[in-house]
């Protein structure tokens, strides 16, 4: 996946100016920034749901078009901020959805779907309604549905899952969980874009950062080089302390 | 398909064959079952039973048929709007279809007159009210579609205002009528299957097979919009095409049975809402299942009003209505225990 001074306007506002990022497989960006900054846009704008008015990108190896197709969705796969399900799929039928641009027949969709509900620790919800589940059983649930999308390098190569905003709605021991779970699914190759608002979350699990400032990349790189008091003081205008976490050696913010 | 979706599935599909020969030999009059033992399996003296043969052949039959197409039309259009509009309580009339077709019957009875009689008067009728569906259908597919696309939140709105409009030309049109079509409209508008011919039968079969061989094709789609829109688009269904499609097939599903058997409640919000609850909401079972129990219901529905104050006949939307609505609002009273919001 690689922009090049991407820039997204509508007819009123700039959505996002002159960004560029690359990303290879099996590693995974955090976008941190402020509400508005552009996090969701970039998002939209690698899904084709934006269009670029200037500046070159290719996703999956080609540039992304408003029209979806099966083949881009076995590439490509994406966990909204909020989904709302109101019809009673047990958790199991949901995760199975993330199969349907597949046609790799019942017994492969069996085994990856069984599979992407261990990987988020949820194989007690298979068989139970998902509208009578938590928040947080739901965006589990759902986490399992993006994954079993784009499980298999066999299906499609290159892979790539973009969650925007994975940790709202979870409590701290499930925030830690989900995350670990993302890391170990991108080192079976799959490259993980993901909007992430808790910093120390970003700065213990993602590869690499990006701060966006009013639809600008403010800092881009590894963490450290990223999670300075100065970027954070520009982002979120609170001044904040960074120190080293003894037992991880990322950079951990005091003072949020 | 799972093992309950199975089971649902094969329950029903003995039942409709068994629920289309009860039709066929209960009503106001009752025929001897040795001469209807003979007359089904064509072994009849062919002389002797020529009343008995008249009502099955030219008044039954065409009328279980055409209750079992339209009952399948209306379920498995239920059952895909309710899928569309993401809510479990949507109802295939909430395109506007039910009150346009209503209100262009009412002008065909006003406005044509009583000058023509007879059968070409009905077909005329039905002529009406088949226009008039689709012209609020299209109305509202208008209204609802934008530069972004179709938006079903829209459309539910629109559905609503120009269900009004349409009801209240129909209250317009009723003022102005003189007692004999005040009669007709209001009875049309109770739904009927009396008017069943072989010609009605023919082209609800060529409408309704197209439909039904159509709508399964969406299944997947369905599944996944069930989740949301972008949700669906992640997932490489090409919304707005579907949307159309869709749209067009439940349209013409409903126009059809509408014109040929007038307002029929219910049966479109309540079967697919029972076989949902029976075995959950994949579409690839719910749409197969709406439409077979779908007709089940309304042939059982038929049969009822024609013979619980026999030999007069109720109409059978009435029927429907009766037996639909405290189904249905008991359904509202325990959607928690099945998880419905």
């Amino acid at each position: 996946m690689a922009l090049q001074a991407v820039t997204v306007k509508t007819r009123r506002v700039t959505l996002l100016s002159g960004v560029s990022l690359s990303l290879a497989a099996g590693q995974v960006l955090a976008v941190i920034g402020a509400n508005g900054a552009g996090k969701t846009s970039l998002l939209r704008t690698l899904t084709g749901e934006l269009a670029a008015t200037s500046g070159t990108l290719s996703v999956c190896g080609a540039a992304p078009t408003p029209r979806p197709t099966p083949r881009r969705a076995r590439h490509l796969a994406v966990l909204p901020q909020l989904s709302l399900l109101n019809f009673p799929y047990t958790a199991e039928e949901v995760v199975n959805l993330g199969r349907t641009p597949h046609n790799s027949g019942i017994r492969v969709d069996r085994d990856i779907v069984a599979a992407a509900l261990a990987a988020m620790d949820i194989e007690h919800l298979r068989g139970r309604l998902y509208p009578q589940l938590s928040g947080g059983e739901k965006q589990r649930v759902q986490l399992a549905r993006v994954m079993a999308q784009v499980w298999r390098g066999a299906d499609a190569e290159p892979r790539l899952l973009l969650l925007d905003e994975p940790t709202t709605a979870l409590d701290l021991g499930h925030q830690h969980q989900l995350m670990a779970a993302i890391r170990r699914f991108a080192a079976q190759g799959v490259a993980v874009v993901m909007v992430v608002h808790d910093l120390n979350l970003a700065a213990r699990y993602a590869d690499r950062l990006l701060a966006l400032h009013q639809g600008r990349a403010l800092a881009a790189g590894t963490v450290p080089e990223v999670l300075t008091a100065a970027v954070i003081r520009q982002l979120f205008n609170v001044d904040v302390r960074v120190v080293k976490h003894p037992d991880t050696g990322k950079p951990e913010i005091l003072g949020l | 398909m799972n093992i309950a979706q199975r089971r649902v599935l094969l329950l029903l599909a003995p039942t409709l064959p068994a629920c289309f020969l009860l039709a066929v030999i209960v009503g106001a009059v009752t025929l001897p079952p040795a001469e209807l033992a003979a007359l089904l399996t064509g072994t009849g003296d062919p002389s002797g039973g020529a009343s008995a043969q008249l009502i099955i052949t030219q008044i039954r039959l065409p009328r279980a048929l055409l209750a079992a197409i339209v009952g399948a039309l209306l379920g498995v259009s239920g059952a895909a709007m309710q899928g569309l509009f993401r809510n479990p309580l949507a109802d295939p009339s909430l395109l506007g279809v039910t009150a346009g077709a209503a209100a262009g019957a009412a002008v065909v009875i006003v406005l044509g007159g009583l000058a023509a009689a007879g059968l070409w008067a009905l077909s005329l009728v039905s002529l009406g009210a088949f226009a008039g569906g689709m012209l609020a259908v299209g109305l509202v597919y208008r209204l609802a579609t934008g530069a972004t696309g179709t938006s079903v939140a829209t459309m539910l709105l629109a559905g609503i205002a120009v269900t009004a409009v349409a009801g209240s030309l129909t209250s317009l049109l009723e003022f102005s009528a003189d007692n004999a079509m005040l009669r007709r409209i209001s009875l049309w508008r109770m739904g009927g299957l009396d008017g069943a011919s072989y010609q009605r039968v023919t082209l609800a079969a060529a409408v309704g097979l197209i439909v039904l061989a159509l709508l399964p094709r969406y299944s997947r789609a369905l599944n996944a919009l069930l989740l949301g829109e972008s949700e669906a688009r992640h997932l490489g269904i090409d919304v707005e095409t579907v949307k159309n499609r869709l749209i067009v097939l439940v349209a013409a599903g409903v126009g059809v049975s509408v014109a040929l058997a007038g307002t029929i409640a219910f049966v479109g919000l309540v079967v697919p809402h029972i076989m949902r609850l029976l075995a959950g909401p994949d579409h690839r079972y719910l749409l197969p299942a709406s439409a077979l129990a779908g007709a089940v219901l309304l042939l059982l529905a038929d049969t009822l009003a024609r013979v619980i104050i026999a030999p007069t006949e109720l109409p059978v939307g009435l029927v429907t209505a009766l037996l639909g609505a405290p189904f249905f609002i008991s359904l509202l009273l325990r959607r928690h225990e099945y998880a419905m919001q």
